[in-house]
């Protein structure tokens, strides 16, 4: 019993930790040209796990616009936005930070959705249900998925 | 914009499709549609006066399908969406109401009575003093002349319903007037077209204007134009109805979307079908 409760304390104290330290959306500091300096978690994020955000239909799927020779073994790639072969040469962590939670800051009027931003939109909806937005509206993607991802693009370097 | 396939992927996708002969989602671009060996579609035209700044020519949704999704369309024993023409030729004929009428009372055969319709939805009228999509045309006859209830906008009834009428105005152009009365809507609906919905922030344009032609995923990027409209779907084994189409690609923008038969829909409705002004009507078409 005694343990069970150091415990809970403990994962209690571990989540505060963790809120502490995440920006939420509205709060991300945006620089002169659309970067982000700060990680949004406060930490690195996981290439690995960034690899199956960009890759999968139902998280990021970057691929729907991006090609990227790094991801063959994905099908179907789009044909829509840049190649992402080669973005983490072309660009820093901050401003691949930056393009992913809002493309738009860096690019006006890019098609590129926003992937951690939960407000200003027009007939917001609940995901792909086609009804209206919870009050509580979540951003595409949290912030350890966003840090993953940039710390994917990272990752795809020129030789 | 072009509709030519850019890119190395494009390319190595055409390629394998070619080699493999999966004809996947790659399209001869270059195809001709003649239908039945008889209807010859316009599936390519120039672009009406009011796109002249934007695109120089507009194409059939037809174009950007696979080689076997085109040839469904070539004949009307292959095209599936004839199975539910032929069930909304039942319709037609059946009394429904109070008036105890049929469609075929007053209008006959439709094959007749019905060419020319189709090409020319949405369309102002004046005695009612309201814009008209081909299924509020249907509903005020069954309330009005039938005194039968009225079909639920986007119901396979309907949805058959207006494939029949479609028909008979295969391979006659689009001509969708937008001035007078209409003019009001038709500046709605354009504005709705480039309107960026939803969470993902996506306009009609975005996609179908700057993008037609570019791979979306698995998707070959149409103009969006309904001239096919409505279209048996091989997604869904059924007839769509433009609003259903509409309703889905909103939705599709993570948004909260709006109704089938909405004054919203009704305003794009007229707007995107200008944007086709010059292609052939094809429904009932079939598309992926």
């Amino acid at each position: 019993m005694k343990q069970a409760v150091v415990g809970a304390i403990a994962l209690m104290a571990s989540t505060v930790t963790v809120q502490a330290a995440e920006t939420v959306p509205g709060d991300v500091d945006y620089g002169e040209y659309g970067e982000v300096q700060q990680s949004l978690t406060g930490a690195p994020g996981d290439s690995e796990a960034g690899r199956e955000v960009v890759s999968n239909r139902a998280l990021g799927n970057c691929v729907a616009c991006h090609a990227a020779e790094a991801l063959v073994d994905v099908p179907w790639h789009g044909e829509i936005g840049p190649v992402l072969d080669g973005a983490g040469s072309r660009w820093s962590e901050a401003e691949l930070r930056g393009i992913v939670a809002n493309a738009k800051m860096m690019f006006e009027g890019t098609m590129m959705p926003a992937f951690y931003k939960t407000e200003g939109f027009t007939r917001a909806g609940d995901a792909y249900t086609g009804d209206p937005a919870p009050e509580d509206l979540p951003p595409i993607l949290t912030a350890q998925q966003v840090e993953d991802v940039v710390a994917y693009l990272m990752t795809l370097t020129d030789e | 914009m072009g509709i030519s396939l850019r890119g190395t992927l494009g390319l190595a996708s055409a390629v394998a499709a070619l080699t493999l002969g999966t004809g996947t989602a790659i399209a001869d671009e270059e195809a001709e549609l003649v239908v039945n060996e008889e209807i010859e579609m316009v599936v390519r035209a120039e672009a009406p006066d009011h796109l002249a700044d934007t695109l120089d020519t507009i194409y059939s949704g037809w174009v950007f399908r696979s080689d076997e999704t085109q040839a469904l369309q070539a004949d009307d024993f292959d095209n599936p969406g004839f199975v539910f023409v032929d069930v909304a030729m039942d319709a037609w004929n059946a009394a429904d109401g109070a008036a105890g009428k049929s469609c075929a009372d007053c209008h006959n055969d439709p094959m007749d009575s019905m060419v020319g319709v189709r090409a020319v939805y949405p369309k102002w009228n004046d005695e009612a003093g309201e814009l008209r999509t081909l299924e509020m045309q249907i509903n005020a006859c069954r309330t009005g002349q039938m005194e039968a209830e009225e079909w639920k906008y986007d119901g396979s009834d309907m949805v058959n319903m207006t494939a029949l009428i479609s028909v008979p105005s295969r391979g006659l152009p689009v001509n969708v007037a937008y001035d007078g009365p209409a003019q009001e809507y038709w500046e709605m609906g354009k504005e709705l077209y480039y309107t960026r919905t939803g969470q993902l922030e996506l306009a009609c344009a975005n996609c179908h204007e700057d993008h037609y032609g570019d791979m979306i995923r698995a998707d070959h990027l149409s103009q969006g134009q309904i001239n096919g409209f409505p279209v048996y779907r091989l997604k869904n084994a059924k007839l769509n109805s433009a609003h259903a189409r509409f309703k889905g690609c909103i939705r599709d923008t993570r948004a909260h979307t709006y109704k089938p038969g909405s004054a919203e829909f009704v305003a794009l409705e007229l707007y995107v079908a200008t944007r086709g002004n010059g292609l052939s009507v094809e429904a009932p078409s079939v598309r992926n």
